[in-house]
């Protein structure tokens, strides 16, 4: 009943890589708090990335659905042959980017740090 | 005129779960008079009554006390039905679920500590989860884990500890009835 048994240290080491992996994952790189969204190369939108949110961008080809969750932001929907920015899927790190070319849209995360001073396309 | 008398049958069993309780509500009033850096980190000494109600008198009276702790505690603090009590009961109510999976492990290979552990993962776990929902964005909580967690984990740890010291130097008291024995643990 004194001393620790084997199980105690296996729930201590489990515990303990679990809050060394948390933290990486929480505090390791820079999570974006905030969403720039352009169009054919102008800002149209610039949201913050704590309240969930639609936005609908127009195109040359159509309509570009955005959306916004706490925490990251995804083209949900695009009319891009190819539909490259949509299965990039959720981002959520500063300086992270999904860019829908042929709909001119674009949608950037920004941080505290920038990664890039600008990006050209 | 008749007189109506309610009797209230009170046996030795609920004597002593009142008795824990109040020494739970007890250190939980203690324990809010404690200055804490960030709202929610608390050792949780409460947590030491309940984990040894747990092993000496069984899940039942474990849970018993630790509503009655919430519920007391609540009232005593004056946040009885404010959100600071509402994160309480579902602290202690994830913890006690967590509990009820976690005291089928063999007792051979586990100790106190790992209840005690699982246990305030759980607190904090069912504490963050309601906040979540309903207090802040998630986004919000996020950076604030790695705290909580590690609180957990090192509070979790010390409290365990404490218990297994505890049952290592008591017995159970004697006067335990069998309804509330069924299924119990013994230390």
């Amino acid at each position: 009943m004194t001393t620790l048994r084997a199980g105690d240290l296996g729930v201590l080491l489990t515990s303990g890589s679990f809050v060394v992996a948390l933290t990486i994952w929480a505090w390791g790189g820079d999570r974006g708090d905030t969403v720039v969204i352009r169009a054919a190369g102008q800002v149209v939108e610039t949201a913050s990335l704590a309240q969930a949110r639609t936005f609908a961008v127009a195109g040359p080809l159509g309509t570009t659905h955005i959306e916004i969750e706490p925490g990251r932001a995804r083209i949900a929907r695009d009319p891009s042959p190819r539909q490259l920015c949509v299965k990039q899927g959720w981002l959520t790190q500063s300086g992270q980017a999904a860019l829908c070319l042929p709909n001119q849209v674009s949608l950037e995360i920004r941080g505290r740090t920038k990664a890039y001073d600008t990006l050209g396309y | 005129m008749t007189r109506s008398v309610i009797e209230l049958p009170v046996h030795a069993d609920d004597r002593r779960i009142a008795r824990l309780a109040a020494l739970a509500i007890g250190l939980t009033l203690a324990e809010a008079a404690l200055p804490s850096p960030v709202p929610g980190v608390k050792p949780g000494l409460a947590n030491i009554v309940i984990l040894l109600v747990l092993l000496q008198y069984g899940w039942r009276a474990a849970a018993w006390v630790s509503g009655l702790r919430v519920l007391a505690g609540g009232l005593l603090l004056g946040s009885l039905f404010a959100p600071g009590f509402w994160l309480s009961a579902a602290g202690a109510l994830v913890s006690l679920s967590v509990l009820a999976l976690a005291r089928y492990l063999p007792s051979r290979h586990f100790g106190p500590v790992s209840l005690s552990v699982l246990a305030a993962f759980g607190h904090i776990g069912g504490q963050l989860a309601l906040v979540g929902i309903w207090l802040l964005p998630a986004a919000a909580l996020i950076k604030l884990l790695p705290v909580f967690a590690t609180a957990a984990l090192v509070f979790g740890t010390v409290n365990g500890l404490i218990v297994m010291r505890m049952l290592a130097t008591s017995t159970p008291e004697p006067d335990m009835s069998p309804d509330i024995l069924a299924g119990t643990r013994k230390g």
